[in-house]
């Protein structure tokens, strides 16, 4: 267990110790520490993590979703010129470059939706991030935590608002951040950048009408991924890198 | 006997005391709320998914737009979170500056709450009189980076430019002549620091006019005292931070407990409050704004005594400069390349927060390698405040609901993002 630096090394024994197999995996990332936990146990750990008072994360800080659909495409080869040399990186399939009708059917992709967590000790000073993979991308659905967490209720809203997942014995998952009656969740990766909609006030009709949106999509800047030889090195040479400032 | 009924009656999005575009559905019985439910999400515009779309600089203006009366704090969550995952670090120099204008940036949002929210309950000239001193710390943004607002003056790697070695002086015109304009340049005379010094040492006499006319003002108690009391304990439950989880007796402040920028060389004090109700929380900002002050006092010290960059030098972050742009092929290339692609940033995630006026403003942050994030999150204190409104406002009369949401502090562009 040397991966760790030395402040979270004794962390991680202690919630080794206290949770055992309830933590899937733990890993850190520039002095910070983040739990993997499966939806079955989901709740069980953040009561836990609450209450036991060795732990005692009192506030639940943040909770966010991520899509992780397509995460490591790029969108430029730049690693090596091509018999028409270096590609132009044009032909790729951002959320910048496809319109709502023409949006791509998403691929499968095993855990494609995250829910992140950070949470906060006050007692101890403490931070951590909890994160659980939806086990089903087509309906992911997560427990909700609202009971454990009061702050828990517009964070989900919002996640179930932008991503669609849907969290289990939220008393009141209505979206929030969008308009009302809207279709798709925006911050999917397979809905475009440009939106769906567009809203104008119809001078005939005397109402608000609601428009397919007539902006081209287009990326000014391609997604590259360089592999710089200074982080490359890094990661064999097994360094979690200079450590964040204010982070334990 | 009249049937008594209750009511359901629709708060804003129109409305002056709504801070915004807050839409609350409010169930009244009587006058007393018996339910508030806020409709958010007005003013939203996808930030984070815009971030998404651009390189990592590109995003630091939409930083400002977020909550925006506290601009420049939002944007040190976000540059803090690009630091730490490429694990750079600002010199020296940069992170002082950075701490004092954290700080003025606290005054100023401190202002702007303390003049809407005397406004909203009646008093006219507190409003009047922030505004006046907010002016002048427009203007010392304004010397930084050119904008009174939207700065984009935090960059990764420091600040975009050293602190000016002149004031810029109003000029005359129709409207500021003779004993105005002398008035408006009495401290222009020298640099910025000398101006943010003397501006400093008078802000202290300021904040003591604030508050003869409101800490012991009669209607101003009514209107406040016992008015959305939240206990400790609930306070946390609800994701409260910042002069909102102080004021219920929370002593935590992120500049003290896990400090970054300069904040660990500051001498300060954390006011807490007792009572939890919109008066404590007042008295909390009040006095915030004092520590605030002591604190740009000594950056102000520090600033004139250690000369230095402010900006990294390490030109796949950073770019260089004209000259060494026009001497040198290598400089000419790096310089091309971070205006056209960017720099990309290590695998991994991170989550960065400060201080912000309004409580803990993060930013959690995933890269997969790439010139632009690959998801932004952005923490909003206004968010966590707001979704509280229901429990706060129960059993409160009507009008003591613009009483709340300026006690909140509701800035709507961070909430709705």
């Amino acid at each position: 267990m040397s991966a760790f630096s030395a402040n979270i090394q004794v962390l991680v024994e202690h919630l080794d110790h206290i949770f055992g197999e309830k933590i899937d995996s733990y890993s850190e990332h520039r002095g910070q520490l983040t739990a993997v936990v499966s939806p079955e146990r989901w709740l069980e750990v953040a009561w836990q993590l609450k209450d036991e008072p060795s732990l005692c994360f009192e506030q639940l800080i943040d909770l966010s979703g991520v899509d992780y659909l397509g995460y490591g495409d790029d969108e430029w080869e730049t690693a090596e010129a091509t018999g028409e040399g270096f590609s132009r990186g044009v032909d790729a399939l951002g959320p910048g470059r496809f319109n709502w009708s023409e949006r791509p059917e998403a691929e499968r992709v095993e855990n494609r939706f995250a829910v992140v967590v950070q949470l906060l000790s006050l007692k101890h000073n403490r931070r951590l991030r909890l994160k659980c993979f939806a086990p089903n991308e087509a309906m992911p659905v997560i427990p909700s935590l609202i009971e454990v967490w009061n702050s828990a209720n517009w964070y989900e809203r919002e996640v179930f608002d932008l991503f669609g997942i849907l969290f289990e014995g939220h008393p009141d998952l209505r979206r929030i951040l969008t308009d009302y009656g809207f279709i798709g969740h925006p911050f999917r990766k397979d809905f475009p950048l440009i939106g769906n909609v567009t809203v104008r006030y119809d001078e005939e009709k005397g109402r608000v009408v609601y428009e397919p949106v007539e902006i081209e999509p287009r990326v000014l800047v391609p997604r590259v991924i360089r592999h710089d030889s200074r982080y490359v090195d890094e990661k064999l040479e097994g360094k979690s890198g200079k450590e964040g400032r204010a982070e334990a | 006997m009249s049937e008594i009924r209750n009511f359901t009656m629709n708060f804003g999005p129109q409305h002056p005391a709504a801070h915004g575009v807050l839409r609350l559905i409010l169930e009244l019985n009587g006058e007393v709320v018996e339910r508030a439910d806020p409709h958010v999400g007005l003013l939203h515009r996808a930030t984070e998914k815009l971030a998404e779309s651009k390189p990592y600089n590109q995003s630091i203006g939409y930083m400002d737009r977020l909550d925006y009366v506290s601009m420049m704090c939002n944007e040190h969550a976000y540059v803090m979170a690009i630091e730490q995952l490429m694990g750079i670090e600002a010199p020296e120099r940069a992170q002082y500056i950075r701490t004092l204008f954290d700080e003025i940036t606290r005054i100023l949002n401190h202002l702007m709450w303390l003049g809407s929210n005397a406004l909203d309950l009646g008093a006219m000239s507190v409003f009047l009189y922030a505004f006046r001193e907010r002016e002048n710390l427009m203007d010392c943004y304004e010397a930084v980076s050119g904008a009174r607002m939207h700065a984009t003056y935090y960059r990764p790697g420091g600040v975009y430019r050293d602190l000016p070695d002149h004031m810029p002086k109003v000029a005359e015109s129709q409207w500021r002549k003779g004993k105005d304009l002398e008035r408006m340049n009495r401290w222009r005379g020298g640099s910025l620091l000398d101006f943010i010094e003397q501006f400093s040492e008078d802000f202290y006499h300021k904040v003591d006019d604030y508050e003869t006319l409101l800490t012991d003002n009669r209607i101003w108690k009514q209107r406040t005292v016992g008015i959305g009391a939240v206990s400790a304990e609930r306070a946390l439950q609800l994701g409260f931070t910042g002069p909102m989880l102080r004021g219920s007796g929370v002593e935590w402040d992120l500049r003290k407990k896990r400090p970054y920028a300069a904040y660990e060389h500051m001498d300060f004090d954390i006011p807490v409050g007792a009572n939890g109700d919109c008066y404590d929380r007042y008295l909390v900002r009040i006095e915030e704004m004092r520590q605030s002050n002591r604190i740009i006092g000594q950056c102000v010290e520090w600033l004139r005594n250690n000369p230095g960059p402010v900006m990294l030098r390490n030109f796949k972050v950073s770019p260089p400069t004209r000259e060494e742009m026009k001497d040198d092929m290598e400089a000419l290339i790096h310089h091309f390349k971070l205006f056209t692609e960017g720099y990309c940033v290590p695998e991994g995630e991170t989550y960065a927060a400060v201080e912000a006026p309004k409580g803990e403003f993060g930013c959690y942050m995933v890269s997969d390698g790439a010139n632009k994030p690959f998801r932004v999150h952005l923490r909003a204190p206004g968010f966590a405040h707001l979704s509280a409104m229901n429990e706060m406002a129960k059993g409160h009369m009507l009008a003591d609901i613009a009483a709340l949401i300026a006690t909140q502090d509701i800035v709507f562009g961070e909430i709705d993002r």
